[in-house]
């Protein structure tokens, strides 16, 4: 089991991602730089977050379409696994592989912080090991998170349980103060239609140890793993 | 070639910095204001092109870069052939 950390000019998650994908799970884990097409035979490829191209036009849009890209789109189009965190969350959308788009917060700051999110289905390489109506702890930090798509992408969504995760308040409940960044339906995560990608904003990766505070998001990681060593 | 391309918010997507504008620009006294949406423009330098053809390459550059179609329309503006 090999993994791929895609490392863009303006990544700043890419350490983060690759200590959880070596030191936390074990992976050999290669750091690939946008200019080359080589995935290292990834099973796993981590988009990491950041401000790829300070952001410029659009979050993700520049990243998207750099070389290591195509080669993500051909392992997604092989069933390889693709998890993208923030900006890689805002990347996949940009490469169309996820559906829809992240625009400006609703409440026009960069908002670092805790949230709590909802784990809404447990039927994906990415959510086993969390369970449906698990509930996470985790932390954000992002200007741009606030999930859009239009009414029928959003029917789509909700009809072939592919939202991964909501933002809820501590009890576990929808509500729009919890909410914190104004995306449509409280969507924090979603899935591809083959439900091989993961895209999210908020970081697993940061909170994957006691040391940091909370591991609670060591269980998307432990769901790839199973993922990865049972059906490959 | 020189051309101008805008590009701006489909009809429906929330615009968080237009509201906070619009809602500046009546805290400033402008109380007329009712809504207001931000776009952007972009002017663009090419070589030569085929009368015929600038239009559609034009629109090409935005679907495949300038704009997110699944947010922003286009508009494109050829200004000197």
């Amino acid at each position: 089991m090999k993994a791929a950390v895609v490392e863009f000019p303006g990544s700043n998650c890419d350490h983060d991602a690759y200590e959880w994908s070596s030191r936390l799970f074990g992976l050999d884990t290669a750091r690939v730089w946008y200019t080359s097409r080589d995935l290292a035979g990834a099973d796993l490829v981590i988009i990491p977050g950041g401000f790829s191209y300070g952001d410029y036009l659009r979050c993700g849009a520049m990243a998207a379409r750099s070389p290591v890209m195509e080669s993500v789109v051909e392992h997604a189009r092989r069933g390889g696994l693709v998890i993208g965190i923030c900006n890689g969350f805002q990347i996949l959308c940009e490469a169309g592989l996820l559906p829809g788009a992240l625009l400006r917060n609703r409440t026009l700051t960069f908002l670092c912080r805790e949230v709590c999110l909802r784990c809404e289905t447990a039927d994906s390489p990415f959510t086993r090991a969390v369970g449906k109506g698990g509930l996470l702890r985790l932390p954000i930090a992002h200007g741009d998170g606030n999930y859009f798509c239009d009414p029928e992408t959003l029917d789509a969504l909700r009809a072939e349980d592919r939202v991964a995760f909501r933002y809820v308040n501590p009890r576990g409940q929808t509500d729009e103060a919890w909410n914190v960044n104004g995306s449509l339906d409280a969507i924090a995560g979603i899935l591809s239609e083959d439900r091989r990608i993961l895209g999210m904003m908020p970081h697993p990766e940061r909170a994957s140890e006691a040391l940091l505070g909370s591991r609670d998001g060591a269980g998307v990681f432990e769901s790839m793993m199973a993922t990865m060593g049972g059906t490959g | 070639m020189k051309a101008r391309v805008h590009v701006f918010l489909k009809e429906g997507v929330l615009d968080p910095q237009g509201k906070a504008v619009a809602s500046a620009l009546r805290t400033l006294g402008f109380e007329e204001v009712a809504a207001v949406r931000q776009g952007k423009f972009f002017d663009l330098e090419t070589g030569p092109l085929p009368a015929g053809e600038a239009e559609a390459r034009l629109q090409e550059y935005c679907r495949k870069l300038l704009a997110n179609p699944v947010i922003e329309n286009f508009r494109v503006e050829i200004l000197e052939p």
